[in-house]
């Protein structure tokens, strides 16, 4: 369990981690999410007593980690998968921690088969990939055994075996009921993964719940509808008072009612339907919504245009397919489809400051409950 | 608590293990080895250079060089160079932990930084002072087996020879100690090993220049001239009593550790 209290870090001038309350439980993966330079690594090493807190304090299974009796056999950390003497091979580094705090030797060579370094054990660590230098991270995290994980940003930079790979470790870890904390800026990973989530934003923590009602909270559902008669549909439905809106992509986005009643009203007045589908909001854009409010800085999000506006070529967000629990593979070539990194969500100024609205285009704030986040301008209203 | 660590006592890790995990670590990198063999070579090898180039000048040197004339003096010259390399190694152990970010994974490992800094500085000063014998006494004996040619060897059981030849060897462990301490407060190669060289070799140069009887006095005070006195078999002129002026050396490495160690603990990874 990790437990951060009011914890504070500055330097200089500058706020990076801003009375922080949070709590990481075991038995669960509780995504730290957050966008870049929002304040996660600073708060993960002040977990590891590498950084000490300007204020606040910040406890691991009860104590501060500095006090910890034999601390890798307590908590395992990948912070920098790079951070290792190049001269020396994973095998003797592995070494090193190992003998450090009282670890079995043996303990060494089952982290190396688990993930599978055996080969290159006795090759120097300059040569790794990123990869592979991930996985030596990750060797070294579970070298004692801990209840307790902590991993930044380990999928950057893997291959989608090697994402596979870890989000299945990862969630194998929580399920034999350790503490697993791991920070990502990439939404659609943590969707994955996480169980829970803290999500941090200029320092601040936003939100320290689960991840479905993180969503559910911040975003709304859709029904999207394809039909050859989509203008008389559209009719139907405002004239009964449901929010209608373009989808991006063709269609029309209806919120606010089942799906089976958008069904019935198109069966009543003899429209065909191609498509009609519940679409779960992403959690993407839950988060955009969440720090809408928070952040300073937006990219441009074009204004409500009129209606004779024609379709804008890009739209900035695309409705995301419903996470889905990731299916436990057999092994062999795994078939899971890159989880190709999002568009940077939401950038954020890292100086303090006031907003500058870039030239001319006005912030629109997103904190409408009901705003999509899909080009106004193909609204049929 | 469902916590999987409540349950499994945590055998709490003691000075033993972080030594014995130093040790591995100076041992599993090349640059250790290729450190103290330059440092070997350099020092067993300009010992027997000066001991041949006393051999060749031994008659036409003044009378006053020819009285003053010990055995031990090529190694003291050669000292002088190679001293700095052993100091690199000391620098290198730390500042290579900076480098590669090696620090914050030895830290989340070991995070009482004064357990740590001390098990380190013990495998250090063991390793070097282990070398550092066996490199100070081949050195005596290159030169001496040069030297015999004229018939200007001395032995180990001369007045001063022994002592000058053990503390030879403590005198390399000390510096590789004080560059560590360097190494600390720095955090980077280069820089450090520019101070180190500086402190070990550039000041006793300056002090070599320095006017009047103020200046002789500073001279001897110097670092690099105070720990050299422990080479000298019997005291020279101008120089610190032999146990002296390495106790003013170790004092000097002291304090710079001592420095280094306040910084080492406040400061983060």
């Amino acid at each position: 369990m990790i437990e951060a209290r009011g914890l504070t870090k500055r330097y200089g001038g500058k706020t990076a981690v801003d009375h922080a309350d949070f709590t990481v439980l075991p038995g669960r993966v509780t995504g730290f999410l957050g966008p870049n330079g929002a304040g996660k690594s600073t708060t993960m090493r002040m977990v590891l007593g590498l950084d000490r807190p300007t204020a606040g304090q910040v406890t691991v299974n009860g104590r501060p980690y500095r006090s910890l009796a034999a601390p890798l056999r307590e908590v395992g950390a990948l912070l920098d998968a790079k951070a290792v003497h190049g001269g020396r091979s994973a095998r003797n580094h592995l070494l090193v921690l190992a003998k450090s705090n009282g670890i079995p030797k043996r303990r060494v060579d089952e982290m190396l088969d688990l993930v599978g370094l055996r080969s290159v054990a006795k090759k120097p660590f300059r040569g790794f990939s990123l990869g592979m230098g991930q996985r030596l991270g990750i060797a070294a995290a579970l070298l004692g055994d801990p209840g307790v994980l902590m991993f930044d940003e380990p999928v950057n930079g893997l291959d989608p075996e090697g994402i596979l790979w870890i989000r299945t470790l990862m969630r194998g870890l929580a399920r034999e009921g350790r503490t697993v904390f791991v920070s990502s800026h990439l939404m659609s990973e943590m969707a994955l993964t996480a169980d829970h989530l803290v999500v941090i934003g200029r320092g601040r923590i936003l939100a320290d719940t689960g991840t479905r009602e993180f969503i559910d909270a911040n975003a709304t559902s859709h029904v999207l509808v394809r039909s050859p008669q989509l203008a008389e549909l559209a009719r139907h439905l405002t004239a009964r008072g449901h929010r209608v809106e373009g989808d991006p992509a063709g269609g029309l986005r209806v919120t606010g009612v089942p799906a089976a009643d958008i069904g019935d009203i198109a069966a009543d007045n003899g429209l065909r339907l191609h498509e009609l589908a519940t679409v779960q909001p992403s959690l993407e854009e839950a988060f955009m919504r969440l720090t809408g409010d928070t952040v300073e800085y937006h990219a441009a999000t074009p204004q409500p245009s009129p209606p004779q506006t024609p379709p804008a070529q890009d739209p900035p967000t695309l409705p995301q397919a419903p996470p889905q629990d990731p299916p436990t593979l057999p092994q062999g070539p795994p078939p899971a489809p890159p989880q190709a990194p999002p568009p940077s969500p939401v950038p954020v100024s890292d100086a303090g400051g006031t907003p500058t609205p870039p030239d001319g285009v006005p912030i629109t704030p997103q904190n409408g409950p009901t705003q999509t986040t899909g080009n106004p301008g193909w609204g049929l209203t | 608590m469902s916590d999987a660590t409540a349950a499994k006592p945590a055998k709490r890790m003691r000075f033993a293990n972080v030594l014995s995990a130093e040790w591995t670590k100076i041992l599993t990198v090349k640059s250790t080895f290729w450190t103290l063999f330059a440092g070997a070579v350099v020092l067993i090898g300009f010992s027997a250079l000066w001991a041949l180039a006393f051999s060749a000048s031994f008659d036409d040197m003044s009378s006053n060089d020819r009285a003053t004339f010990t055995p031990m003096l090529p190694i003291q010259a050669a000292f002088y160079f190679a001293m700095v390399i052993f100091g690199a190694l000391g620098v290198l152990v730390i500042t290579a932990e900076y480098a590669s970010g090696m620090i914050r994974t030895t830290l989340t490992a070991v995070p009482r930084r004064v357990t740590y800094l001390a098990a380190k500085t013990v495998v250090l000063g063991v390793v070097v002072l282990l070398v550092g014998l066996a490199v100070s006494f081949a050195s005596f004996y290159a030169s001496q087996l040069i030297l015999a040619t004229k018939g200007l060897d001395g032995s180990l059981g001369d007045r001063g020879v022994l002592r000058a030849v053990i503390g030879g060897g403590v005198y390399l462990a000390l510096i590789a100690i004080l560059a560590l301490a360097v190494g600390t407060l720095l955090r980077h190669t280069a820089g450090s090993i520019v101070v180190v060289f500086v402190l070990m070799f550039v000041l006793g140069i300056v002090g070599g220049f320095l006017p009047g009887s103020w200046g002789d006095t500073v001279n001897k005070y110097l670092p690099s001239n105070a720990g050299s006195a422990i080479l000298s078999p019997t005291r020279q002129q101008g120089e610190l009593a032999p146990w002296t002026g390495l106790a003013l050396f170790a004092a000097y490495t002291l304090v710079l550790l001592a420095a280094a160690l306040v910084l080492f603990k406040r400061r983060d990874a």
